[in-house]
């Protein structure tokens, strides 16, 4: 069985975004840039999938620009068979995005494809839902936990309401919450290893992929601000401050 | 004039706040607003609909594959329902953020996610980056509009509404390649956390499962809702629906108070629009200061058995 995982590069989660004073984007220069946390959650659960002797191959692809390809390897360190790169110098969105995994999927016939429940950058959480969609196959998304028997899957979500555990059809896209399994650190010597791996370079543009781009985003504009309280320095004065709003 | 559907959500028979919230977005848009009600058994849940504020119908779709919101099978009936309309809205709730993308998938449009103002009508600020930077998009105007609504962004419309309840029957082929086994719903007597008007949480610092339940004690006393950090539900002493959070629940209480949460982005992301925030940390250095209305440095486990007693 096949195994395709969704790897987007972001900005580093620890990273402090600051928007940029004309209002044009946020500063991404010089930034560290990391895998999606709910991606490599993802390729971790694709890989232990492997490791059960479920899966035979891992394939990790990332839709991005040309300097993408160390983020790759990354992925190939981690532990993935091969690497799928297709190239494009914009920010897509999910709608794009959806259709060009779409290709790969078509192309590759994975039985499961794993993806993040969303992308730290645009916060969408819209991509894999929209891949099982134009797909016609079954999607399980906020997954903190996944059961692979046979030409079945059965997958516990993290909903609002609590848990819920739904029975899908392969193959099926997965979308991954941050409960599903703790990713693995990188060994130096998988390092070395990935350098010899397999990664194919494919052009968005040759993908016939029909934009989905439709969104136009004017600008971009730092949160509103909440003024700084104040301290206090005992219970007696919270409770007295909480009473003068009328809070308690 | 725009005409807008909102997709409801709801469970066990009851409708979720999170509709009447939508609601207000939906008139923020202006124009006519319809909710869906799609369900085995619709009519109660309709009936609630139909008072909400500004409503002008509800359209109900019974079928015994909406006994429970599987996003694939609701999809189809959603995007066929969605003919005549300019916009097609859910709550960002985990209901409505499984579905709509998928309904956006199938009118070939994309979707506008955690709508938190509506500067007209196609065009809204949502937040990115974990509510780091807040961004101006514009919807194609020759599409329809789908999108999610950023609950705390949107107090719920009231209620008043008498709106004509209609069934409607959708043609659309349903898969059966997505079953339901359960759900494993987190039984509490205290408020729901996303819509509590108040909202005690804790963080790593309480230890253990235990330990927590000076947090439980303290948001009994208050008539609050529980909260927790994602250390806090990681570790086990919560169940994850208590999580706040870029990953959790984003709310907006008229008062959160944070109980050992150092305060990181993703936490913070959270409770940025609640009214008042108290913190209470032994770390006079925590982030969560830079944000508290009240913060109070010291031992939780000697502050908080203190403050309960004191209220
Ligand atoms: C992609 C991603 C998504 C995330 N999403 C979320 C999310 O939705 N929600 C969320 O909360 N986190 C989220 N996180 C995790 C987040 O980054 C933090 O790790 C987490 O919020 C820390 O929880 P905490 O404040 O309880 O723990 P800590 O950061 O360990 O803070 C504990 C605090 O308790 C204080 N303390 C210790 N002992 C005492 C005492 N006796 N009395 C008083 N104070 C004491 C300490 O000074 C400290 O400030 C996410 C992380 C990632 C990478
Ligand atoms: N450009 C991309 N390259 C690779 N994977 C992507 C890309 N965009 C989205 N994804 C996948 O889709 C998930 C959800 O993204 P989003 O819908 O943008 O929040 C991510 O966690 C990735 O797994």
């Amino acid at each position: 069985m096949k195994i395709l995982v969704g790897y987007k590069r972001v900005v580093d989660y620890n990273v402090r975004i600051q928007v940029k004073p004309d209002g044009s984007g946020v500063v991404t220069e010089g930034v560290k840039l990391s895998p999606n946390p709910f991606d490599d959650i993802a390729l971790e659960e694709a890989l232990r999938l492997r490791d059960k002797g479920i899966a035979t191959e891992v394939i990790v692809a990332t839709i991005g620009p040309a300097d993408c390809q160390p983020h790759l390897r990354n992925g190939l360190a981690m532990g993935a068979n091969r690497a799928i790169h297709v190239v494009t110098d914009q920010a897509i969105q999910p709608l794009t995005a959806a259709r060009a995994m779409l290709k790969l999927v078509e192309k590759e016939q994975p039985q499961i494809v794993l993806l993040g429940k969303q992308a730290i950058d645009d916060d969408a959480n819209q991509t894999g839902q929209m891949l099982a969609t134009l797909w016609g196959r079954p999607q399980a998304t906020f997954a903190s936990k996944l059961e692979v028997a046979g030409d079945k899957a059965t997958v516990t979500r993290e909903v609002d309401a609590g848990l819920e555990t739904l029975e899908v059809d392969l193959p099926a896209v997965v979308t991954t919450d941050l409960r599903l399994n703790e990713p693995r650190f990188i060994k130096l010597p998988d390092i070395m290893k990935a350098k010899s791996k397999p990664l194919e370079t494919l052009q968005l543009a040759d993908l016939g992929v029909e934009s989905g781009d439709h969104l136009k985003t004017s600008t971009y504009a730092p949160p509103a601000k909440r003024s700084k309280g104040v301290m206090v320095k005992d219970v007696a004065e919270l409770v007295s401050a909480l009473k003068a709003k009328g809070l308690v | 004039m725009s005409k807008i559907l909102i997709v409801a959500e709801h469970l066990g028979g009851k409708l979720n706040s999170s509709t009447a919230r939508c609601v207000a977005c939906a008139a923020k848009i202006g124009g006519e607003i319809h909710v869906a009600v799609l369900s085995d058994a619709p009519d109660a849940v309709a009936a609630e609909a139909a008072q909400i504020a500004g409503v002008a119908k509800v359209i109900t779709v019974a079928n015994a594959a909406n006994a429970n919101p599987i996003a694939q099978v609701l999809a189809p009936q959603v995007a066929k329902l969605a003919a005549g309309y300019s916009h097609v809205l859910g709550p960002s709730t985990t209901f409505g953020k499984d579905l709509m993308p998928c309904v956006a998938a199938l009118l070939g449009v994309a979707q506008v996610s955690d709508i938190m103002s509506v500067e007209s009508s196609h065009v809204f600020k949502r937040p990115i980056y974990a509510g780091n930077a807040i961004i101006t998009v514009e919807a194609p105007s020759a599409m329809a509009v789908v999108g999610t609504v950023r609950t705390a962004s949107w107090p719920a419309a009231g209620n008043g509404g008498s709106a004509a309840v209609e069934a409607a029957s959708v043609d659309a082929a349903l898969p059966s390649h997505t079953r339901f086994v359960s759900l494993q719903q987190g039984k509490s007597d205290r408020p729901d956390l996303q819509s509590a008007s108040k909202v005690v949480s804790g963080g790593r610092a309480l230890g253990s499962a235990d330990a927590f339940s000076i947090i439980y004690s303290l948001a009994d006393k208050m008539g609050a809702a529980v909260g927790a950090s994602r250390a806090a539900v990681d570790a086990g002493y919560v169940p994850n629906e208590l999580q706040v959070g870029q990953t959790g629940k984003i709310i907006a209480p008229e008062l959160y108070v944070a109980i050992g949460i150092s305060g990181a982005i993703q936490h913070l992301t959270g409770i940025k629009d609640a009214g008042t925030i108290v913190a209470i940390n032994k770390d006079a250095e925590a982030p969560i200061f830079e944000i508290a209305d009240f913060g109070l440095v010291g031992d939780l486990f000697a502050l908080v058995p203190e403050l309960e007693k004191s209220l």
